[in-house]
């Protein structure tokens, strides 16, 4: 297809334009037993403890250092599972297409979102696209579908005092990109974008007693602590000093007047282990190809439950709250 | 132990243990109020040393009267209202420029004025209205857009300025605050107007003042060494001094071409601060020979709260503290703020909240 050609109302029309398009955009890229064959429904194996989430992508730009909004789609959703502890297993897609965009990023990000699909080990079994009018945007809905294995139990009020807090590696890469390429700032700081299955299959696998996952994405650390500190009823206290923040990153917050805690992730994950089995858990996270920086970054405690603060670098407190607002507008 | 930690042991050690009468000290910059949550310094604090939040957030300290004119502005014909971030949900008399926006009104936010060039040049038929508010530190921003302006030759761009300057402020509150006892001196427009600008007020009203940085060491430094200077002055009448606990930054001088550039553009004139009220020379308004690019800034006459019961006025003169306000964190929220303070993420209200900081 030609790469200036570009999306236009009758490729939405349900007739011969989106035919084509499904065929030379999506379903070769896709290409699977279940996709393949046209169904209106996919039907799939599956038994036992099923987890199931949805996602909307709208970010801004399309493409950015790191990732693309197909590679962030697949990510976003099967984090998601990955967070219950869920083996990631299929993933639906539906695609909404402003008027306007350009054939060539569309095949692109398809040929992305196939790919990261493969490298999470999820299959696309159901997709749908629509055209809208607009300028050329791309917004991307998901659900997920994964299976969680009879013994794991992990869940956000399941922090216990005692543990172990640990993140997967440095904080805000992924808010500090898109911020940049937004203001047309150069710097080599690239999203962190990334599926996290290997370090939580891992984890899993050599016995660590994991309480809570989460990714951290909007709100960023700070949100995230807050939140699973009130559905928990215990105390995150974390230390400055010990939470990861790339150079660049660091220096980029300063000059924007941001905070790394309140800046979004799309490949981090924090993770709630018992104490014992931390320095295990650091090592084994270390160990995977995104979570190479990973840290144990504070502990949880009962000191007042349902709040959050970081011990600053000069021995201050600074109690957390929930991020009001919007740091940054359609970053996913 | 390194010498550092060994120095900073010991100024938190003084800071903690510290049982002489009460000292106030007063910052009069937003970011060393959101640095100072942010390193949870307050917290360091005997209960007889107060660090209290002036009026030196530039959204908290812009009148009403402002923000309407803005909303006027943003509902005229090919008329399109452009700001930074903060701006937007400040509250006028009856709403905020994110509400205006809501029913229709134009307003674009962006993250530098010079995005505005980029936007007027795209459509040279619309009519943009930059809101420039903003202390010395962000003036020469303006005056380097406006040279841009004037070399480019665009005609549709014009400034609704509300910029303010700290001297005038400062001698105020030493003329009407309650017990302000120092000043933590902002660093920003420090090294902008050099720290020798504070030196006549320390020296006519004996009030120590350290300019101060923004990272965790530096501005505990500047916080223990003008508590010092208040004790110092108090027991053995050493007399209290511009101290400069930003030198990597800040100069006695400044920069001179930066205050060139404003000079050329602006002037000083009296300025309405939200809260406050008029106060002689504390603003700076554009030059009549770039009059064109001025759309009405003298017409800001007002200052009328939205909420009657909100306590902005006192906090923001270091009267009152946030909690203080009967409307903080139940009526008056950042979701649903009252009054600008809690809008802003330096506002004295915003931070108290978002901290949980009760002192």
């Amino acid at each position: 297809m030609n790469q200036e050609k570009k999306i236009t109302m009758a490729h939405g029309s349900g007739g011969r334009a989106t035919n084509d398009l499904i065929k030379e955009v999506f379903a070769h890229e896709f290409t699977n037993p279940v996709l393949d064959a046209m169904e209106d429904a996919a039907v799939v194996p599956g038994s036992g403890r099923i987890a199931v989430t949805t996602d909307s992508f709208v970010v801004d730009p399309l493409e950015f250092p790191g990732g693309d909004i197909g590679r962030l789609a697949v990510c976003g959703t099967v984090n998601d599972l990955l967070m219950r502890g869920a083996q990631p297993k299929y993933l639906t897609c539906g695609f909404v297409l402003q008027e306007g965009l350009e054939l060539g990023v569309l095949q692109r990000i398809v040929h992305s979102l196939a790919v990261t699909a493969r490298e999470a080990g999820v299959t696309v079994v159901a997709g749908d696209t629509k055209v809208v009018e607009g300028n050329g945007g791309l917004i991307i809905n998901t659900a997920g579908v994964g299976f969680v294995p009879d013994d794991v139990c992990i869940c956000a009020s399941n922090c216990q005092v005692g543990d172990a807090i640990l993140v997967s590696g440095d904080l805000g890469d992924h808010h500090a990109a898109i911020l940049s390429r937004r203001m047309n700032i150069s710097n080599s700081i690239v999203s962190d974008c990334a599926p996290l299955g290997e370090m939580v299959q891992a984890l899993l696998e050599k016995g660590i007693r994991v309480h809570c996952l989460r990714d951290i994405t909007r709100g960023g650390l700070g949100t995230v602590l807050k939140e699973l500190a009130e559905t928990s009823q215990v105390t995150m206290a974390v230390e400055e000093e010990l939470l990861p923040v790339n150079a660049q990153v660091r220096d980029f917050c300063g000059l924007m007047g941001l905070d790394p805690l309140y800046m979004g992730n799309e490949g981090k994950l924090i993770a709630f282990v018992a104490p014992e089995d931390a320095p295990l858990a650091c090592e084994i996270i270390s160990g995977c190809a995104y979570g190479t920086r990973a840290a144990v970054i504070g502990t949880v405690t009962d000191e007042m439950p349902g709040s959050a603060y970081v011990k600053t670098s000069i021995g201050g407190k600074r109690v957390l709250d929930i991020l009001f607002g919007e740091g940054l507008p359609r970053i996913c | 132990m390194t010498d550092i930690s060994q120095k900073i042991t010991q100024m938190k050690t003084w800071l903690a243990a510290y049982d002489g009468p009460d000292i106030s000290i007063m910052e009069v910059c937003g970011s060393h109020t959101a640095a100072i949550s942010k390193y949870g310094i307050s917290g360091l604090l005997s209960e007889k040393l107060h660090l209290i939040s002036g009026p030196g957030c530039p959204v908290c300290v812009t009148p009403t009267g402002y923000i309407d004119r803005l909303i006027e502005l943003s509902m005229e014909k090919n008329t399109t209202v452009v700001t930074f971030g903060d701006l937007i949900r400040v509250p006028g008399r009856e709403k905020s420029l994110a509400e205006a926006k809501g029913e229709g009104a134009s307003v674009e936010m962006v993250y530098s004025p010079f995005d505005l060039m980029r936007l007027a040049k795209e459509r040279p038929h619309q009519r943009f209205v930059f809101a420039a508010v903003g202390f010395e530190t962000t003036a020469p921003v303006y005056a380097m857009l406006l040279k841009q302006l004037v070399e480019a030759d665009m005609t549709n761009v014009q400034l609704l300025t509300a910029l303010k300057t700290m001297p005038p402020v400062i001698r105020w509150l030493c003329e009407h605050g309650d017990g302000i006892d120092g000043f933590l001196a902002p660093g920003h427009v420090a090294a902008v107007t050099g720290s020798d600008l504070f030196r006549p007020l320390a020296e006519q009203y004996y009030v120590p003042f350290g300019v101060a940085g923004f990272g965790a060491e530096e501005l505990l430094l500047a916080v223990y060494g003008t508590f010092r200077a208040v004790e110092q002055y108090r027991e053995s009448g050493i007399r209290p001094e511009v101290k400069n606990y930003y030198p990597a930054v800040v100069s006695p001088q400044g920069n001179q071409k930066a205050r060139e550039l404003v000079d050329r553009y602006f002037e000083p004139c009296d300025a309405l601060w939200r809260g406050i009220g008029v106060i002689a020379d504390s603003g700076r308004r554009l030059r009549e020979p770039y009059a064109q690019f001025d759309a009405g800034s003298d017409l800001v006459m007002e200052d009328r709260k939205k909420n009657q019961a909100c306590r902005c006025d006192q906090i923001l003169m270091g009267k009152a503290l946030p909690g203080d306000c009967p409307l903080f964190g139940g009526v008056c929220t950042p979701m649903n703020p009252q009054g600008a303070c809690m809008v802003s993420e330096e506002g004295s209200c915003h931070q108290y909240l978002m901290y949980h900081r009760t002192r």
